[in-house]
């Protein structure tokens, strides 16, 4: 394995960034598995406001840099991360911050719709209630909804709220995890391929969300499909082999790329 | 080449069928020795949830029973009082012992509680149904001898001798040891010569006129007297009473609501269940939330290190001691070193807990790890904490199962007996335990002590018991396996 520190990759400033502030910046980010070095001498600035998609062959780190936005590797016992990655300026691996606080302002999504196995109602009120943000149980019921109204998943649901949440269909189940990860009134939402189990049809609707959730919130979302990429993104950043290749706006990026790499990924020659 | 294909699939449809010979074979095997082993203990237990019992006429003499005091009367005279009246012919003190030797000694308590119960019987006669001894009860069961009964085919004539019978007539049908039923008397040959048979009165005849064939009876038991408890004189008069139609046979309750006896027939099982029951109780208390709470701590809080491994690794062998260990550990530290008391259900609880908290550990950390990371991750992703994400979604999740090895630790528990020999709940307790500090025995324990004793009664009241216990731990597990059905998720 090779541990030496790859060569910094300036990525050039993109010109969507004119147009809108910072909110994620990492600087020199180097995370480890035991042993593998998966993310390389990483650094990158995410706008608000913006579909950000990540986007490399399988195990090129992007999930990886994916979870350490809101420190989900925290879990991972033998991941190790040096660098700095800051949230509106302040690090969020800062030993003062609360990570609980930190996971509520950067919401996720995962590849696999996990709803809890309760009704559908719980499964949204479930984070409010945790970190207090509703005082009664009006106040909840209008959180459910305002979240399940955002996730387009309102009129499917809305007489049925006390069914299990793993009954409804896999795009539904994501749906309404996106209704969850809302709920909290998070600032940045982090998506982990969300749309790798669903059908073309829940995927189209995931990416309408994806589209209309952009106006309030910084998205940022890890995908296999280039074609998705460039139907919800603005920026696309390109992975490999745990360095950052290239990022940029999304339409350059798909018609032209700076890097050769960039380029043969993008033509399907490796990946 | 096809032939070499053909051969190939017949050899492989061969081995195909083989292989489920042998399965269908041990499967056979399996169900027939468990069919065996339950049908013994059935037909061998059943008989003692019934018990004989006579029905007397007794009468609360006012000399024997003080209306001050019910409770201290002599009983035991007045019930055995009551069965010399249906034996007006037993006469000597020998003779008369043996007939009160019908009577089991909890007769007399029996009719001691029913007078405390209700004084105004003190001066009456009225019908109570006097508990049988244990001999008795064999006999009617069929365990102490075979008994046939034949008609009398030839007439015979009887002529008193002394103290002795002689019977002329037809006697070449008869033999030693055989019992001639005449004239309401029961004579038992003793031996035959020149066309005579000498015998001996168990009861004595009413007359002595000839009988014709057909008015007489010949009682042949299968056992000689001499290898068996109970003797001819006695079988004889447990005949009576039976042909009588004051024997009868009722659900032995005692069984259930008694303590251990050294009489068969008064041996109970509740002091072994209150004992079993307050161990478990012991145990579980203790083992429950000691092993919930490590295995949660292992699984999902403690850092992956060498003591933590070392820790997983210990806890498995633990599963794996023989319990007579933990009967010795409990010995050496809770009777010697705390100096806590011996045969106490707190001291088996104690030993029990160690016993079965690597079950629940195993049982309970297996559960938490089948709830699928997704249901931790989505919480976490929301902004619940570890511990959050833990006791409102991973842990509810991991009921079931926890639930299901806290049962099936419970089974073990229940089941244990080698421990609780080390530190003496293997004593002769006729009290019912009256606390965990009190002395008690347990159901398996008492399986153990009863199986030992050399009474012929105690054999069924030891495979009674058994099927009691068993039919404790199948509900257990029924529970165990219910609770999985109910709850099971999938994801």
């Amino acid at each position: 394995m090779d541990m030496m520190p790859q060569a910094v990759v300036t990525p050039p400033s993109p010109r969507i960034m004119a147009e809108r502030q910072v909110r994620i910046e990492a600087r020199d980010v180097n995370i480890f598995y035991g042993e593998k070095h998966a993310i390389k001498n990483l650094s990158i600035a995410i706008p608000d406001r913006a579909v950000s998609s990540f986007i490399g062959p399988s195990g090129c780190g992007k999930s990886t840099f994916l979870r350490a936005i809101n420190r989900m590797n925290d879990t991972i016992p033998t991941c190790r991360m040096t660098g700095d990655i800051t949230l509106d300026g302040n690090s969020i691996y800062d030993r003062d911050l609360d990570v609980v606080q930190l996971r509520a302002k950067i919401g996720m999504v995962f590849q696999k719709p996990n709803p809890f196995p309760k009704s559908i109602y719980e499964n949204v009120a479930y984070g409010p209630r945790i970190h207090g943000i509703s005082n009664s149980k009006t106040e909840l019921d209008e959180i459910v909804e305002k979240s399940l109204k955002r996730a387009g998943l309102w009129e499917e649901v809305k007489d049925r709220l006390n069914h299990p949440g793993t009954g409804l269909s896999g795009g539904q189940q994501q749906r309404l995890c996106i209704a969850s990860a809302i709920a909290v009134s998070p600032e940045v939402i982090l998506m982990d391929e969300p749309c790798s189990a669903l059908d073309p049809i829940a995927t189209a609707r995931i990416e309408e969300l994806i589209d209309e959730l952009k106006q309030n919130y910084c998205i940022v979302i890890v995908t296999h499909s280039m074609q998705q990429a460039a139907r919800v993104s603005q920026l696309t950043a390109f992975f490999h082999l745990g360095i950052l290749v290239e990022f940029g706006d999304t339409d350059e990026m798909f018609t032209a790329p700076q890097e050769k790499r960039t380029q043969d990924y993008i033509t399907g020659r490796f990946g | 080449m096809t032939e070499v294909r053909k051969g190939l699939i017949a050899k492989r449809y061969a081995t195909e069928r083989r292989f489920r010979i042998y399965g269908a074979t041990a499967l056979a095997l399996t169900a027939l020795f468990i069919v065996f082993l339950l049908a013994d203990i059935v037909i061998k237990g059943l008989p003692a949830f019934t018990e004989p019992r006579v029905k007397l006429d007794v009468t609360g003499a006012a000399d024997k029973v003080d209306a001050a005091k019910p409770a201290a009367g002599d009983y035991e005279a007045i019930v055995r009082e009551a069965l010399r009246a249906r034996f007006p012919t037993v006469s000597g003190r020998a003779e008369r012992r043996k007939l009160n030797g019908l009577l089991s000694q909890g007769a007399a308590d029996d009719l001691r509680r029913m007078v405390v119960a209700d004084p105004a019987l003190i001066g009456k006669t009225f019908p109570f149904a006097a508990l049988l001894s244990d001999d008795a009860d064999l006999f009617y069961k069929g365990r102490q001898t075979g008994v046939a009964l034949t008609k009398g085919a030839t007439s015979l004539q009887f002529a008193e001798s002394g103290e002795a019978y002689v019977i002329t007539g037809d006697v070449a049908g008869l033999s030693p040891g055989q019992i001639v039923l005449v004239n309401e008397g029961a004579l038992r040959i003793t031996g035959i010569a020149n066309g005579a048979a000498q015998a001996e009165a168990l009861a004595r005849p009413v007359t002595l006129n000839p009988a014709a064939a057909g008015g007489w009876n010949i009682m042949t038991l299968a056992k000689p007297e001499a290898d068996r408890r109970i003797s001819d004189q006695e079988i004889i008069w447990l005949e009576e009473l039976k042909s009588e139609g004051v024997v009868e046979k009722a659900f032995a309750t005692r069984f259930f609501t008694s303590g251990d006896s050294r009489e068969p027939e008064l041996a109970g099982l509740r002091g072994a269940l209150v004992g079993s029951l307050l161990t478990v109780l012991v145990a579980l208390a203790l083992s429950i939330p000691l092993g919930v709470a490590a295995a949660i701590y292992l699984e999902e809080f403690a850092a992956k290190n060498r003591l933590t491994d070392i820790i997983e690794v210990n806890i498995n062998n633990l599963a794996a001691v023989p319990s007579i260990i933990f009967g010795l550990l409990g010995l050496a530290m809770f009777l010697s070193f705390f100096g806590l008391p011996r045969s106490a259900p707190l001291v088996g609880g104690l030993v029990l807990a160690l016993l079965v908290l690597p079950t629940i550990i195993i049982a309970a950390r297996a559960a938490l790890k089948a709830v699928p990371p997704s249901i931790k991750e989505a919480a976490l992703g929301v902004g619940a904490s570890h511990q959050q994400a833990v006791f409102h979604h991973v842990l509810p999740l991991a009921l079931p199962g926890i639930l299901t090895g806290i049962i099936l630790g419970l089974a073990r528990a229940f089941g244990e007996t080698a421990p609780l020999l080390m530190i003496g709940m293997v004593a002769f307790i006729v009290d019912i335990p009256k606390g965990f500090e009190s002395a008690a025995t347990v159901l398996p324990v008492q399986i153990f002590l009863w199986s030992d004793l050399p009474e012929i009664a105690f054999q069924s009241k030891t495979a009674a018991a058994i099927m009691v216990l068993l039919a404790v731990l199948f509900s257990l597990n029924a529970v165990a396996i219910y609770l999985r059905r109910r709850f099971e998720r999938r994801w």
